[in-house]
């Protein structure tokens, strides 16, 4: 049987999603006997690669290399999930939405509340620009599934990822598709 | 006040006649372009020729062509004269004793006022709004007379029933049904609301009426509440409204004055009052139960029926409620019988309509017409065609609850049915003409801003599914929607369409899915290439919906 | 008084004379979403949300103003009905900003647990991020606008039964906010009676508690019903 390749992404969010999925513990192993791990914080790829059966996608789509990187990912993969509330509603990386304009957003964040040489990082290169605004991912690529929570809990991601790698189609329904 | 002195007062008003009258339109289109100056001048051009005992300068109502304003008609010899400036004051005086002018001539006979038939607005530009001897020069209140001395309530009910009357507002609810449904409705207390809460966006028959001809409004109210038994009437007018709202105030003050509003009414036991209520700006108060809260005071938003206002309308009494339109109808069909009336229209909508004609046509104005006539006549014929000659492409009826008829429909008749049936509805009366350089989904997307902006945000489809809609119609106008886009926005329609309280919210949908029904392909022209699932990107990432 | 029997889901139940569509499956033990009624409360059908089919009716209608009748038919659980509420719980997301992960009424919100048993796991509609203030002038509570639903429960209880006439509404469509007096700081309001009870009415965390953290906002609803049933029919029970 052909090994899953699997993957996950980290767009804009806190990292939290990854860290429920870390939660899995000791399933990890019995997610490596059937999967390899081709892209994700947690492993040293630093090209997102072709062909990538199954990605989660933690965070939603605050800047260009977010838009960027979601835009290849949804080339490359066959079976993208929304992992998480940043992915699927915004959630609190979207809290910036309300306040405006990326330089509002930005003056907001490093002028107002500092009163020690109070500046905004703008050197090229380092700081990708922040989109007008946040967006959950569906409203950038059709997505395939979506698993929320905030974190989605370790037994959420681990019913899920079992169903699909069984070949079925998860069903999330009842208290597994609770936000927050 | 008896009949011998409404006879009396008729007479001596015909007696006073001058030989020759100069009527000036001062409804509030032509007021707009000068016309109360233009009056003014005319008074001082007669006064200074010296033909005050043989010249009658009268103020009147509205004189329809609305696009040549100011218009003045002078008669003998019954001309129109089109866009009236002070300057030409003195040669159409002039013209009185044989002098020219230089004044724009407009043609009476022309197919705009030849094809006109004049119910409701018969004495629209012939009485003087202010006085109350002009309209019973007319006939005025002689209907009620009639009704107070000859008829039993239940015989004014059947007499509107018989006549066919369906209600002018827009949806076309038998009259005559709703009247009995009031009239049977048993309650120590009745109340009777006249809708003059007209907020369609080009529509203005109801403020012309009013402006035209309030007594006819209070004389149809007060037939209407001794037929169901109310003593208490309220016109609901909207702020945006002023003139209106002051030829209102005198009429009821005049008619107080004669012993037709008040008690004793033509000295029978009858008594009935009106009050005027301001509306403060709100299109959901044309709703009735909203209209109904403004009225008591409270915030003007719609309930769930039933109850019904027939049953259960303001202050929890029985209620009926009809539009400005329906209630001027009154005084005629009582006058000339309901056989007259049900003779005139189709078999299931009778009597005329009042348009307001608007858009890309050369005659733009008010109209009214028998019901039955093919739109055409009206577009081509009355209106004259688009302006620049291009090709017209649909006709818009019913405001923001309406729909577009497509020019291949142009030969379709105006009545309820005919238009329902097109995805459209009569609607209150607004007639807006578009030609091929409008585009159709511009033309849905102002309706539901339109719509969103006046939600009143009650209920959850209407108040946040207008919003959805509307960012789907400028997500499509910006060429960045796809044909995912097009179907959430057929699903929102649907959703709003049957799901929402009151009637703003179930209409809402509508211009959309008649633009869709007729013009689908000026949408489909609009959609960016879909994003392919697994393979392609999308053309741009969506523009901020709500920037604010 | 005459019982009403009438048939819902294909289940024959009664009603008493009166009892509304909603009440009575209740009283069966017949679940239909909801969100602006609140035991106790005047209803006004404004959410859309218990709305069902009558058998020879064309069109939807509110189960919490609906009136049985007998021999009525009524089907609670369409597939149509599911995808209307679905959608209209989807729009409710979209037209403030609901941050569950934030919310002092996380876990214990009508709206949250709404979108979970009408199975919405993500919002199809753009998500409109309006600017919402939030008002914490008054001395022991707060509201927060991002988290207002309008379902006007909190209105009613103040009108109807505490009788203050606090709260209201300002603005009209998607501008509505609920406002004190005539759109005072709450904390300024000369009506306010401080009773808490709009707190306990409101289905989400828009209104709540001041010191109450993420997640700690629980409220207890059964109270309004307790004192209207107190009030109304001389019954004390809790």
């Amino acid at each position: 049987m052909d090994r899953l390749k699997f993957a996950t992404v980290w767009l804009g969010g806190c990292s939290g999603c990854h860290m429920s999925f870390m939660d899995l513990d000791e399933w990890l192993f019995d997610l490596a006997q059937v999967a390899d791990v081709v892209f994700s914080p947690v492993v040293d790829t630093k090209e997102y690669p072709e062909g990538v059966d199954v990605c989660l996608v933690e965070g939603a789509v605050a800047n260009e290399d977010n838009l960027e990187m979601i835009l290849q990912v949804r080339r490359r993969t066959k079976v993208l999930v929304a992992f998480g509330d940043c992915a699927i509603t915004g959630n609190v990386t979207a809290m910036r939405n309300p306040l405006g304009k990326p330089e509002l957003v930005l003056e907001r964040a490093y002028l107002d509340p500092s009163n020690l040489r109070p500046r905004i990082p703008q050197e090229a290169g380092i700081i990708p620009a922040l989109l007008p605004r946040v967006l959950p991912i569906q409203e950038v690529v059709p997505m395939d599934h979506y698993l929320p929570g905030c974190p989605p809990p370790a037994a959420r991601i681990k019913a899920f990822l079992q169903e699909l790698i069984a070949g079925r189609t998860p069903q999330l329904n009842g208290c597994n598709i609770s936000f927050g | 006040m008896v009949l011998a002195e409404l006879v009396e007062i008729k007479e001596r008003e015909l007696a006073a006649r001058k030989k020759a009258l100069i009527t000036c339109c001062l409804a509030a289109g032509c007021m707009s372009s000068d016309g109360k100056l233009v009056k003014e001048a005319l008074d001082r051009a007669v006064k200074d020729a010296g033909l005050e005992s043989e010249v009658e300068v009268r103020g009147v109502g509205c004189l329809r062509l609305c696009c040549e304003g100011p218009l003045v008609m002078i008669d003998p010899p019954g001309a129109l004269y089109q866009k009236v400036t002070l300057a030409d004051a003195e040669s159409l005086v002039g013209t009185l004793k044989g002098g020219t002018t230089s004044v724009q001539r407009g043609d009476p006979a022309s197919a705009f006022f030849a094809k006109q038939m004049s119910i409701v607005l018969a004495n629209s530009g012939i009485v003087d709004p202010e006085r109350i001897e002009s309209y019973i020069a007319r006939d005025g209140y002689f209907a009620l007379r009639n009704v107070l001395r000859e008829l039993s309530p239940a015989e004014v009910v059947s007499e509107i029933t018989r006549s066919g009357l369906r209600g002018r507002g827009g949806a076309g609810y038998p009259t005559g049904l709703k009247w009995a449904t009031v009239a049977k409705t048993e309650s120590p207390k009745k109340f009777i609301i006249c809708n003059a809460d007209e907020g369609d966006p080009g529509a203005f028959m109801d403020r012309s009426v009013l402006e035209s001809d309030p007594h006819r409004v209070i004389e149809g109210m007060i037939i209407a509440a001794y037929a169901v038994g109310a003593d208490q009437g309220y016109i609901y007018v909207r702020a945006e409204y002023p003139l209106a709202i002051a030829r209102l105030q005198v009429a009821i003050r005049q008619a107080k004055q004669h012993g037709i509003l008040g008690s004793g009414i033509f000295e029978s036991p009858f008594h009935f009052n009106i009050d005027i209520r301001i509306g403060a700006g709100a299109f959901v108060c044309g709703e009735e139960t909203a209209l109904m809260a403004s009225v008591e005071g409270r915030r003007g938003q719609p309930r769930p029926r039933p109850p019904f206002p027939a049953e259960s309308g303001l202050f929890g009494k029985p209620t009926l409620i009809n539009n400005v339109e329906t209630f001027a109808n009154v005084p005629p069909i009582i006058l000339n019988g309901a056989e007259w009336f049900a003779g005139i229209g189709t078999e299931k909508s009778k009597g005329t309509k009042v348009f307001a004609l608007a858009g890309k046509v050369k005659n733009t104005g008010l109209i009214e017409v028998p019901m039955g006539i093919p739109l055409r006549e009206i577009v081509e014929h009355m209106g004259g065609g688009a302006p620049s000659g291009a090709r017209i492409k649909a006709v818009q009826t019913g405001g923001p609850s309406g729909g577009c008829i497509p020019a291949d429909h142009l030969d379709t008749p105006v009545d309820y049915e005919s238009l329902t049936k097109l995805g459209s509805i009569m609607g209150s009366g607004g007639m807006i003409v578009m030609d091929e350089k409008d585009n159709m989904v511009d033309v849905a997307r102002f309706f539901m801003e339109f719509c969103m902006d006046e939600s009143c945000g009650k209920c959850i489809p209407c108040r946040a599914g207008t919003v959805q809609m509307h960012n789907l119609l400028e997500k499509i106008i910006a060429r960045k929607a796809t044909a995912r886009d097009l179907q959430k926005l057929e699903e929102l329609c649907d959703l709003v369409k049957h799901t929402s309280l009151c009637g703003l919210g179930m209409t809402a949908p509508n211009p959309v899915l008649s633009t869709l029904r007729f013009f689908r392909q000026e949408y489909l022209d609009l959609l960016a290439v879909e994003t392919q699932r697994k393979t392609s990107p999308p053309a741009a990432p969506p523009a901020p919906a709500n920037p604010a | 008084m005459a019982a009403k029997v009438f048939t819902i889901d294909g289940q024959q139940i009664t009603a008493t004379e009166g009892q509304t569509v909603l009440d009575a499956a209740q009283d069966a033990g017949i679940a239909i979403p909801t969100l602006c009624h609140l035991d106790g409360v005047m209803d006004v059908g404004a959410c859309r949300l218990c709305l069902v089919e009558i058998a020879g009716l064309n069109k939807l209608v509110p189960a919490c103003v609906t009136k049985v009748t007998d021999g009525m038919v009524v089907t609670t659980n369409s597939e149509r009905l599911q995808r209307y509420r679905r959608m209209i719980v989807e729009l409710l997301f979209t037209e403030r900003n609901h941050i569950c992960a934030v919310c002092v009424s996380n876990g214990h919100c009508e709206l949250q647990s709404l979108a979970m048993t009408l199975g919405m796991d993500h919002v199809r509609y753009d998500y409109t991020f309006p600017k919402c203030a939030v008002d914490p002038t008054h001395r022991l509570f707060g509201i927060d606008h991002n988290r207002c639903v309008l379902c006007g429960r909190c209105v009613r209880v103040c009108w109807y039964i505490e009788g203050a006439g606090t709260k209201n509404f300002s603005g009209r469509g998607t501008q509505s906010r609920i406002v004190s007096d005539l759109n005072a700081p709450w904390g300024n309001s000369r009506t306010c009676t401080s009773c808490g009870k709009c707190v306990q009415a409101c289905p989400t965390g828009a209104l709540f508690s001041k010191g109450a953290a993420v997640a700690e906002m629980e409220k207890d609803r059964g109270k309004l019903e307790y004192i209207v049933t107190a009030r109304e029919k001389k019954q004390w029970i809790v």
